[in-house]
């Protein structure tokens, strides 16, 4: 899935580096949504622990992590269909933590989309308005409005249960937009359908959301997902928040092993830190630019694949012997066996399996981080697919 | 292809021979006595006689007791398989045995159970003047004999009205509350139009005995309210009046299947077990 993102944002693999960096940076907003200290158990299981968030006015936040890393629990919390056992929710500074879910200025699409059955494309759509005292025109008025927006006109009279996943989610969209909600809360909404069309609807998301000016709260396992859509990622496991920031932070610094790994693949080694900006792991100390350890505080190093270059032998300190070579169509990749442990190279350059390479990492690829709890579980290099599949496949079940 | 369909007819065979055996021919013979005299001959005089007001008021009272004791099954029924349908899958278990229970035993003797509950020195009475209520004079009355439909067909609303209910997609109440709904409003508009199929098949379940029932209104009801089932069972058992009987029966049916048919009117042909 990560290879799919690769040859959609990079042309030209090794050249790629860090230039994402400069992206747009999010405007200065107010919080619009607060969670507070919040801990949440469900029969003496911790969901969530200590949960501190704040989410910006018109900002596209994604709560990322696997399977039973209560981010849906979070996302329940905002829509009011969870109470926290401990700490509080604040919408625009006021308190609303006891407050029912139909006095909350937000509005939910649901995991499958839950549209009621006995209603057709139009009445569902209309639901919300029909609750007011909004006028029939202006009723017609918006549902057309709405239905225009996520492309489904002239499917009014269309009986939903008949309707695709797609159109079902566009239907499920235009009803939880329909009343102009401030706040969209995404539950995996795209996790039923299949790749092509969730690519589309994933643009199409982003243009909805840029187009309305509202702010999204997005729940995904799918770090790829989360990286191209969203203007903050929250990278959570086992009720904890890992780490908060831009697509391109999550990515290029993580924080902890978890994250690294979670997000995209990565070579995770140990090292230790000698001094500021200079780092030793696989028995060579290398620069780097990162700083504020302790004198040989343990660490642990995050070498992405596509930022390592196959170079000959001799001219870099680290070097290995090419275990397999794996052709993917942009580029290939290659398994080396350093000392034992198996790095992945992402790489245009061809090296035959059997010759001995160096590896050549400059030193702004070289990403250094906290030991956590989380370190020494990824033993070679490290690739979140199998959880992916696993947690992809109870996600469609009832998660939290 | 020709051998399959050849085995499919042997299969079906002694379905089809049940059908005519237990189905048409019993219909057959009513429709034949009801048109014919004592003596064989085509007559209409039976549903002429039908028309007497002795004979009206019997039906419009049958029909008149079993809609009033629909409508109390499904005001009792409809909140016990709502209360039921929300509670643990263990308790709802538990709850269905309760509800399922009476049915185990034999209607006669559930009639009989009655009678001994609302005499009037029965077991209610015994417990009101316990708490110093005075008595209550229920046996051989009107109500009586409507308490008698409901205790024994009360089951025939909670179960299909529960089946709807426990189907119910928690995520649609769920996102009827996020997009504005108060619970009341949640209930008219998402819960009740979703088990309407249920309530159609209770009322139908429920009506079509009730209308037809014997024994509970002779019991009950002192012998003073004459309902259809108890005229028919007297002309077949004690008058020996075939003819009438039949005519009675072909009546019965006919006003069942108009109210089968204004009640599938109201039916979304979904979840119902009426087809």
């Amino acid at each position: 899935m990560f290879f799919v993102m690769n040859s959609q944002f990079y042309c030209g693999f090794n050249r790629y580096k860090r230039m994402c960096i400069n992206s747009k940076k999010m405007e200065k907003n107010e919080k619009l949504i607060e969670l507070r200290g919040i801990t949440k158990e469900f029969d003496g299981t911790p969901v969530l622990t200590d949960l501190n968030l704040y989410i910006l006015d018109k900002e596209f936040v994604t709560l990322l992590g696997p399977s039973g890393c209560g981010k849906t629990t979070t996302l329940r919390l905002i829509g009011g269909f969870e109470t926290p056992d401990k700490g509080d929710v604040f919408f625009e500074g006021k308190r609303i933590t006891d407050l029912p879910p139909y006095k909350r200025p937000v509005n939910t699409v649901f995991q499958k989309y839950a549209l009621f059955p006995h209603l057709n494309v139009y009445e569902n759509v209309a639901f919300a308005l029909r609750l007011g005292k909004v006028a029939e025109k202006e009723i017609a008025r918006r549902v057309k409005e709405m239905l225009k927006i996520v492309n489904l006109e002239g499917f009014e009279r269309r009986n939903v249960e008949k309707l695709s996943g797609g159109q079902q989610q566009r239907v499920a969209i235009a009803r939880a937009l329909v009343n102009q909600p401030r706040v969209l809360l995404l539950d995996e909404p795209l996790g039923a359908l299949d790749l092509k069309l969730r690519k589309d609807m994933q643009v199409e998301l982003k243009k909805i959301q840029q187009r309305m000016g509202i702010t999204f709260v997005y729940v995904t396992h799918d770090q790829e997902e989360a990286l191209s859509m969203s203007d903050t990622v929250v990278v959570m496991d086992n009720g904890v928040i890992q780490q908060i920031g831009t697509p391109e932070d999550i990515y290029n610094e993580p924080k902890n092993a978890f994250v690294a790994d979670f997000i995209g693949e990565s070579n995770i080694l140990d090292g230790i830190m000698h001094a500021d900006k200079l780092v030793e792991f696989s028995g060579h100390t290398l620069e780097c630019v990162d700083g504020g350890f302790e004198k040989d505080e343990p660490v642990d190093v995050v070498i992405r694949p596509e930022d390592v270059d196959i170079v000959p032998l001799g001219s870099v300190p680290i070097h290995g012997v090419v275990n397999t070579v794996t052709f993917k169509g942009v580029h290939y990749e290659i398994i080396v066996d350093v000392q034992g442990f198996k790095w992945m190279v992402q790489t245009t350059d061809y090296a035959a399996p059997g010759t001995e390479v160096g590896l050549r990492i400059l030193p702004d690829e070289i990403h250094i981080m906290k030991k956590s709890k989380y370190s020494d579980l990824y033993g070679d290099y490290s690739t979140y697919f199998d959880e992916m599949d696993k947690s992809g496949a109870e996600a469609t079940g009832d998660e939290n | 292809m020709k051998t399959k369909s050849y085995m499919a007819r042997i299969m079906a065979a002694p379905h089809i021979l049940w059908a005519i055996l237990f189905i048409a021919a019993p219909m057959l013979f009513v429709l034949y006595y009801s048109f014919t005299d004592a003596s064989g001959a085509f007559s209409t005089e039976n549903l002429r006689l039908l028309l007497d007001a002795k004979y009206l008021t019997i039906f419009l009272r049958s029909m008149a007791f079993a809609l009033v004791a629909t409508v109390i099954c499904l005001l009792v029924a409809y909140p016990l398989a709502y209360a039921i349908s929300r509670a643990t899958p263990r308790a709802q278990k538990v709850y269905m045995m309760l509800i399922m229970l009476p049915m185990w035993m034999n209607f006669l003797i559930r009639t009989y159970s009655i009678m001994a509950i609302l005499e009037d020195n029965g077991f209610l009475n015994t417990i009101l003047n316990s708490l110093g209520i005075p008595s209550v004079h229920i046996i051989n009355t009107s109500a009586a004999v409507i308490f008698g439909m409901i205790y024994n067909y009360l089951p025939y609303m909670v179960l299909p009205i529960y089946t709807v209910l426990s189907r119910l997609d928690v995520r649609l109440l769920e996102a009827s509350a996020d997009l504005g709904c108060t619970p009341a409003q949640t209930f008219t508009r998402v819960v009740m139009p979703l088990s309407r199929s249920g309530v159609v098949s209770g009322v139908t379940m429920v009506f079509v005995p009730s209308v037809s029932t014997f024994y509970i209104s002779q019991k009950l009801g002192g012998a003073k309210y004459d309902l259809i089932g108890d005229s028919i069972e007297r002309q077949f058992q004690s008058a020996y009046n075939y003819n009438l009987g039949a005519a009675m029966s072909l009546v019965l049916m006919v006003i069942i299947l108009i109210s089968m048919a204004i009640m599938n009117r109201y039916s979304d042909g979904e979840g119902g077990l009426v087809a």
